[in-house]
């Protein structure tokens, strides 16, 4: 008898580690060459999940639809993760992903430093990255990846059009509130650069933790500096909520101006028309922009859950359109085996699409399309659901970009 | 309060049968025969399981070491571990990364702040017992949390990034995952076989005395506070340890691990391995980092399993996986 | 020179205010903190989450029934202070004859549950929650700033509060009996006073505190399963320094440091995250038991 509890003290001892032997990896990826894994990596319960979460993967999905891939023989399959907006969760899942799951692709990845650190694991591993709601200009700067493009946004081109068109209705004095982490800096050093090249002055800038609640005391702040606009290098709920804030402690009665660095439309849709009339923002697509877009939204609407896509989730759907038609131009065993081969070949092809139209990836991985500066309307000039923006101003692909010599790109370089 | 409340972690009052033979470095028999198990599950483990979650794995089991030979062995329940465990982790990666220290000396700098940061909040904190200690460390563990929020060198949300893993002792590249491994084994053995040195010497002995009974340590003469404090320090420096070894393994430094759930999940795997037995912290950190690696898919939803694990083992199971299989198995793990 | 410091503290004003503010908070959730462990010995882990379910509570009456702002005032706390009814005699009550610190890791794994299940729910962006129309509308302008109508009444509502809680239990013969259960429960249990029952209401009446601080910070921060704990700490803190000895100790505390908090603000921003937890360093090694404790 005592000898039998003996011998269960070991396998007791073992028995700790068997849910890990269950769950085994099943390192033998499919045998098939022609099947491909795509992860979509973002944001699904936080700040960021109505400017990518699920309607990502949607468009995604919607992307592998309209390539046609499947008939010319390659098998696709999507697996979606929650990264809660934290580097380091965001990089465990991707290194299993890629170690043990066999991903070949990764998509969206919401939140700068999350996009960063995913950005040199999948290098690393020789994948393919195709970034769309990350914002930091370091993904085609000083760590820009032969593996990696960079799709649709990025602080550079928001501080260049939405930054620009402020400082030229006279706007000369600033106050940041700020995102502390790489977006937020990005955003704010950009949009400086483009204020003092203009000869306004930056007062000050406070910093905030991701997912902030209560920016009264922030506000408060940029109000003791007399500056004439509060600029918000953040985005998501962190900018509603700004918005929401200045308007109860009535900071614009005295004057002073809110210049919102980055909203997507279904930031507009949570803050109303009435709070948020009258803001400019700058998106590289708007669903009701052309036929084309129209064209998509209407494919796209049905399994989005009454969300409407914004420039992030296009993004989504063009990068992987485009990678799947490289694909169907490499061969789906040769795409597989070489992520930085495969990205270059996607340099190398023109792209077009739906969104974003017909346009070029540069060299150090940045995706060159139109950008446009919105006005949000009016409660009374909007006629439908999502009837959100007037156009204001259409920066041409050639003008809307850092430019390649500015970016300390090392692979330019070389 | 009604009634006389009971110490903290119960001893096991069973001695295994002293056998000779079979008793290495101060193990009783049924300890020996788990230790060379251990040795085993270390040595075939790379081979079975992917080499990441493992490393992981072992960088917690270090880290709820640490915490167990305070609340196991001192009785002082301290609710701000993070705070040692996120330091030495941010140290670590900074000296890697900037300073360019080699993969073993930037560990050690991580123990190094870990010990220094035990002594400033043990020497503030040990002048309250029970609940009051409990809450200073926790509240002391969120002010480092603030203050690595807003320093430069934490880099904020983003934390520290692409650590290079480096040379061991500047010959041996860490870089493929095997290498690694062996790295964090031989720091994670390291620190276990300390441990269990500190708890089998005169200073261990006086420590269980002052867990046992506080006021009567004193009568005979010892000064408790200076022994609490000692014992605090070298927990707090093998949690650094433990946390610049994650740092390196993954080759980020994020606010996570200095938050104040990171505090309590170490609790947890201590709670749920047994409180104040040698091979429980390990066992808990297997069963709880092996649970989070294997649910992550269901989200929040691993949180709530975790609470009610918590909520079990206060209720039901207080002396934990190896307690109560050591009670039933009638030997002392 | 002075000049300068009058200054400072004139633009600063504003910030002195939003941290009366935040000190109410403070003041609410410590009272119930102090209220708990004053007659259970327990801390309550779980105080956050629990104001969280307050906040959730009210979201849920006025999105799923219609029920408004003021009602939810009185409903939310009933509610969550059942669900306490609950938690205390299936759970809490089974440790009373325990170590304290397992009822700390009770209400701890308590607290995950319930944030988890929210989160679960809800997700962790935050919904938005209107103040009531009749304190919503133009701030009002108090000269030196604009202050949201809401904010002042939360202020008010906190003192109130507290003022009554403080009354009950000083002046009243029920609060009576729980000072004198507190001091020796099988003298008090001898007396014919049903103490387990006296427990549990007054672990439901800590608990309903908690939601109505909940209710009153919904309109502020936007309802979210995480605006508890990360607020819980700062309270123990607070607790700390006021030292668990007296119900007006925690309010003043909580008032006044929240005051500290926000005079921070003021003069070096960087350190108001930080200013309560020095403070508590500083107390701890002059007054180990607190301001306002009994050694």
């Amino acid at each position: 008898m005592v000898q039998d509890r003996r011998s269960l003290l070991m396998s007791g001892a073992a028995l700790a580690l068997v849910p890990a032997l269950a769950g085994l990896p099943s390192r033998g990826r499919a045998q098939g060459a022609t099947s491909l894994k795509i992860g979509v990596l973002n944001d699904q319960s936080g700040v960021y999940r109505e400017v990518s979460g699920p309607t990502s993967t949607a468009c995604v999905r919607q992307a592998i639809q309209d390539s046609g891939i499947a008939a010319k023989g390659v098998n696709v399959e999507v697996v979606q993760a929650d990264h809660q907006n934290k580097a380091d969760v965001g990089a465990t899942i991707a290194r299993q992903w890629i170690d043990r799951d066999g991903v070949d692709v990764i998509v969206d990845v919401p939140n700068s430093a999350v996009a960063l650190a995913i950005n040199g694991i999948v290098r690393e591993k020789n994948k393919v990255y195709l970034n769309s709601t990350g914002g930091t200009t370091e993904l085609t700067g000083k760590q820009c990846s032969p593996n990696t493009v960079h799709w649709t946004y990025d602080t550079y081109m928001l501080a260049k059009s939405t930054g620009g068109a402020m400082v030229k209705t006279g706007a000369d004095s600033w106050f940041f509130i700020t995102a502390d982490y790489a977006f937020g800096h990005d955003l704010e050093r950009n949009t400086s650069a483009f204020v003092q090249a203009a000869g306004g002055k930056v007062l000050g800038t406070v910093r905030h933790p991701l997912q902030s609640t209560d920016f009264s005391s922030y506000l408060l702040q940029a109000q003791q500096s007399r500056a004439k606009v509060i600029g918000l290098a953040n985005a998501g709920t962190d900018t509603i909520n700004c918005v929401k804030q200045a308007a109860e402690f009535g900071v614009t009665r005295r004057g002073t101006k809110i210049a919102v660095m980055l909203m997507f439309i279904n930031d507009v849709h949570s803050l109303g028309l009435t709070a948020a009339q009258g803001l400019v923002c700058t998106e590289s697509f708007y669903w009701d922009l052309n036929d084309r877009t129209r064209a998509f939204t209407n494919r796209v609407k049905g399994s989005l859950g009454g969300n409407y896509p914004a420039m992030s989730h296009a993004g989504c759907y063009a990068s992987v359109l485009h990678y799947l038609k490289t694909v169907a131009d490499l061969g789906g065993a040769a795409a597989k085996a070489d992520g930085a081969a495969t990205v270059a070949r996607m340099k190398a092809m023109p792209t077009d699409d739906d969104c974003f139209g017909a346009g070029t990836i540069r060299e150090d991985g940045r995706k060159l399309h139109p950008v446009y500066l919105f006005e949000v309307k009016k409660p009374e000039e909007s006629k439908g659901a999502w009837d959100y923006y007037k156009l204001v101003q259409t920066t041409p692909a050639e003008e809307a970009w850092r430019p390649v010599s500015e970016g300390a790109c090392p692979l330019v370089r070389a | 309060m009604a009634g006389q409340a009971t110490a903290f972690t119960a001893p096991t009052p069973h001695q295994s049968p002293g056998l000779p033979g079979l008793s290495l470095l101060g193990f009783n028999r049924a300890q020996s025969i788990a230790f060379l198990l251990l040795l085993a599950v270390l040595l075939v483990g790379p081979f079975v399981l992917y080499p990441v979650f493992l490393m992981k794995l072992l960088c917690f089991a270090l880290f709820a070491c640490a915490f167990n030979l305070l609340i196991g062995y001192v009785g002082l329940l301290s609710f701000g571990h993070a705070m040692f465990f996120g330091m030495g982790g941010y140290v670590a990666a900074h000296a890697a990364k900037v300073w360019g220290l080699s993969p073993e000396l930037a560990i050690l700098a991580g123990g190094a702040v870990g010990a220094v940061l035990g002594v400033v909040s043990g020497w503030i904190a040990i002048r309250r017992q029970g609940i009051y200690f409990a809450m200073i460390t926790l509240a002391l563990a969120q002010m480092v949390f603030f203050v690595c929020l807003q320093a430069p060198f934490t880099g904020g949300e983003d934390g520290i990034q692409s650590v290079p893993r480096g040379n061991f002792l500047g010959l041996f590249s860490l870089a493929p995952d095997m290498n690694m491994y062996w790295l964090v084994a031989g720091v994670f053995l390291a620190g276990f076989l300390l441990i269990n040195r500190i708890i089998h010497s005169p200073f261990g002995q006086v420590l269980t005395a002052i867990r046992e009974n506080e006021p009567r340590a004193i009568s005979l003469g010892y000064r408790v506070d200076d022994y609490k404090l000692i014992a605090f320090t070298l927990s707090a420096a093998l949690a650094g340890v433990a946390g610049g070894t994650k740092a390196l393994v993954f080759g980020i430094a994020t606010l996570t691990d200095v938050y104040w759930a990171m505090s309590g999940e170490v609790v947890l795997m201590t709670l749920v391995g047994g409180l104040g037995t040698v091979f429980g912290p390990v066992l808990g950190a297997a069963v709880i980092v092996s649970m989070q690696n294997y649910l992550a898919e269901f989200g929040a939803w691993v949180t709530v399993i975790q609470g009610c694990i918590f909520v079990a083992c206060v209720l039901a199971f207080r002396a934990g996986i190896a307690g109560e299989v050591g009670r039933w198995l009638r030997v002392r793990l | 020179m002075i000049e300068d410091l009058i200054f400072q503290l004139e633009l600063g004003l504003p910030q002195v205010v939003l941290g009366l503010v935040n000190g109410a908070f403070y003041a609410l959730l410590s009272l119930g903190l102090a209220v708990i462990f004053g007659m259970l010995n327990v801390i309550n882990f779980a105080h956050g989450a629990q104001f969280m379910v307050g906040a959730f509570v009210a979201w849920m009456l006025l999105n799923w029934v219609g029920i408004g702002y003021w009602p939810a005032l009185i409903l939310a706390p009933l509610i969550v202070g059942a669900f306490g009814v609950v938690l205390e005699r299936t759970m809490i009550s089974r440790l009373y004859k325990l170590d304290h610190l397992y009822g700390l890791l009770l209400t701890f794994g308590l607290a995950l549950i319930i944030e988890g299940l929210f989160r679960n729910g809800f997700g962790s962006s935050g919904l938005p929650y209107a103040p009531p129309e009749l304190l919503s509308g133009p701030p009002v302008d108090l000269g030196f700033m604009f202050l949201p109508k809401y904010r002042l009444w939360v202020v008010a509502a906190a003192v109130v509060m507290s003022l009554a809680t403080w009354i009950i239990i000083e002046k009243t013969r029920l609060g009576a009996y729980l000072r004198a259960a507190t001091e020796n429960a099988a003298l008090v249990q001898a007396f014919g006073v049903n103490v387990p029952r006296m427990m549990t209401l007054t672990y439901a009446a800590g608990v309903a505190l908690a939601a109505f601080a909940g209710v009153l910070a919904a309109p502020i921060y936007s309802v979210n399963p995480q605006m508890g704990s990360s607020l819980i700490i700062t309270v123990f803190a607070v607790v700390v320094i006021g030292g668990m000895g007296s119900i007006l100790g925690s309010v003043l505390t909580g008032f006044g440091l929240g005051l500290v908090e926000g005079l921070t603000k003021v003069f070096y921003p960087e350190a108001s995250s930080t200013v309560i937890f020095v403070i508590m360093a500083i107390v701890l090694l002059a007054r180990p038991a607190g301001l306002f404790g009994r050694a």
